[in-house]
């Protein structure tokens, strides 16, 4: 066990010692597994940061009722009551129709518009929030619906649940990219270890013939895959926190300007660990299929 | 220790440089493999630590038959035996000290333990002071006393040279062969193969002559 042990150092040490001779060679495929993981990992990021928001957001939901044209100051009053008594109301609020108007024509976008129409085209409106989530919100839909002088009743979770949708193509889109830059570190891994064989192969072939077993000459390849897979790894990371950094800069003015305090937030240790683990295996993958393919080769003559 | 019984090498392409060789070899004889250019004494040599295998008859190493071997229990086998190639295969990217500890990296010395054993090797083949130095500024003498010191450092019981003295002048070669005879003193098999008559005549010691594949007798 010791013995085991003493060996793997002796290799750790040995391939370190080999990556440090080569500083030029090392860093550019550390860089070029951190560039690759990057993407995947930044998209990653975006995307639960955005998951995040729709959840804050998601986290009041609203129901818009519209009423009918024709409703007349007794059917609103009674129409208020009915709805305070339903289970679970939290909020209600009554925006009148000359009111939405007036709102509406503050912006500029529809000023012009508005401003030339005759006639309010705008409905009188209640705004219900629930102490629930929006699945509480949806299966109270059909009883508002039912209810006198409604006309039309929107959920305003139907926003969430589109974005929610959204998000789901982008962390697809993000697992296809990581798995074809996986590819291309297995890839890189695979040609760096190629290419280490091929400059030791007078050492190989020595020491197979002086009697190194097989996974002796193995080992310090497959440390290489993992040692560069995990520094890889390590790129990535430094690279999505550095950008993380740099974006949070200008989101803070965005959102100061919005009055909100949203800012990205980074992986916590545990997912950092992961992203580790999963760069070092693939290292060692890369390492695995090179050296199966071409140590079988150097056979001393 | 070692024998050969009907021991027919064919290399592909149908080529045979051995034919029907059948000899064996005692613990602690000292042994040369005679005959001229193509005669088949490497790939005799070679069979033994199996990088060759023979085509048909039987070859013991220790009682192991070489020819079934597995090839998981090839290294174990390379590591009781000393090799001295014809090639040299000394490694130019690092120290004479370091070719040294070569054999030593798996055999699970601890470093200090192995460093005493390679220094040791290197004293036996009066290196020791030119231990820091690259095998590439060693005299030819003095990179084939290397190949010895790296062929001897696990200790093996048996030491196969292949032409030691081919590119030397003849006091480096008697040098050489002098060292051979120490090792066999102290009771290691030793295999040479030379076309070198005048080296033999010398030591008269035992031969076998091969030629075409065949022991002349
Ligand atoms: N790897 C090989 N492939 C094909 N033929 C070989 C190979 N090695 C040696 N031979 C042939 O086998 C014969 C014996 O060669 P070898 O054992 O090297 O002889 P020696 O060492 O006595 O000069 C020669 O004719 C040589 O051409
Ligand atoms: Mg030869």
């Amino acid at each position: 066990m010791s013995n085991w042990l003493r060996q793997h150092w002796q290799t750790l040490v040995l391939t370190l010692r080999r990556l440090g001779r080569s500083p030029g060679a090392t860093l550019l495929n550390v860089m070029v597994i951190g560039i690759a993981l990057a993407l995947p990992l930044g998209g990653y990021m975006l995307l639960q940061n955005l998951g995040a928001v729709a959840h804050r957001v998601a986290g009041t939901p609203q129901v818009s009722l519209f009423l009918a044209r024709d409703a007349d100051k007794a059917d609103i009053a009674a129409l208020e009551a009915r709805l305070k008594r339903l289970p679970g109301v939290r909020g209600l609020r009554f925006i009148s129709r000359e009111q939405a108007l007036q709102d509406l024509k503050q912006s500029e976008n529809f000023a012009d518009v508005l401003s030339a129409l005759q006639t309010n085209p705008l409905p009188d409106a209640f705004v219900l929030e629930t102490a629930g989530g929006a699945a509480e919100l949806e299966q109270l839909e059909p009883q508002l619906k039912a209810l006198p002088k409604v006309a039309h009743v929107q959920l305003d979770s139907a926003w969430v649940k589109r974005l929610e949708s959204l998000l789901q193509l982008g962390r697809t889109a993000v697992l296809i990219l990581a798995a074809l830059l996986a590819c291309g570190l297995v890839a890189v891994t695979f040609n760096t270890i190629r290419l280490q064989i091929l400059t030791q192969k007078d050492e190989i072939e020595v020491s197979k013939l002086i009697g190194a077993t097989d996974a002796f000459i193995r080992r310090p390849f497959f440390h290489l895959g993992l040692i560069q897979g995990t520094l890889g790894g390590l790129a990535a990371l430094a690279i999505v926190y550095l950008c993380t950094l740099i974006l949070n800069r200008s989101i803070g003015e965005l959102a100061q300007l919005y009055g909100s305090d949203f800012r990205l937030s980074f992986f916590g240790p545990g997912d950092c660990l992961a992203l580790l683990a999963f760069a070092a295996i693939l290292g060692w993958l890369g390492a695995y299929m090179s050296v199966s393919r071409h140590l079988s080769g150097i056979e001393p003559r | 220790m070692i024998s050969f019984s009907q021991v027919r090498k064919s290399y592909r392409g149908g080529h045979e440089a051995l034919a029907e060789l059948s000899f064996a070899i005692d613990s602690g004889e000292l042994v040369f493999i005679t005959g001229r250019s193509g005669a088949g004494k490497s790939t005799l040599l070679k069979l033994i630590p199996a990088i060759e295998r023979p085509t048909s008859g039987t070859v013991l190493v220790n009682g192991q038959n070489i020819g079934s071997m597995r090839r998981a229990a090839i290294p174990y086998l390379r590591r009781n035996l000393g090799l001295i190639f014809q090639d040299q295969k000394l490694l130019y990217d690092r120290s004479v000290f370091d070719n040294v500890m070569l054999p030593l990296a798996f055999t699970g010395h601890a470093y200090k333990d192995a460093a005493r054993r390679a220094r040791a090797a290197l004293d036996k083949v009066g290196l020791l002071a030119r231990e820091k130095a690259n095998p590439v500024t060693l005299s030819g003498g003095e990179q084939q006393r290397l190949c010895i010191a790296r062929a001897v450092v696990n200790r093996p019981s048996i030491l196969l040279a292949d032409e030691p003295t081919a590119s030397l002048d003849s006091t480096s070669a008697a040098e050489v062969v002098e060292m051979f005879r120490s090792f066999n003193q102290v009771g290691v098999t030793v295999l040479i193969a030379t076309h070198d008559e005048g080296l033999v005549q010398r030591l008269n010691p035992r031969v076998l002559a091969l030629k075409q594949g065949r022991l002349e007798s």
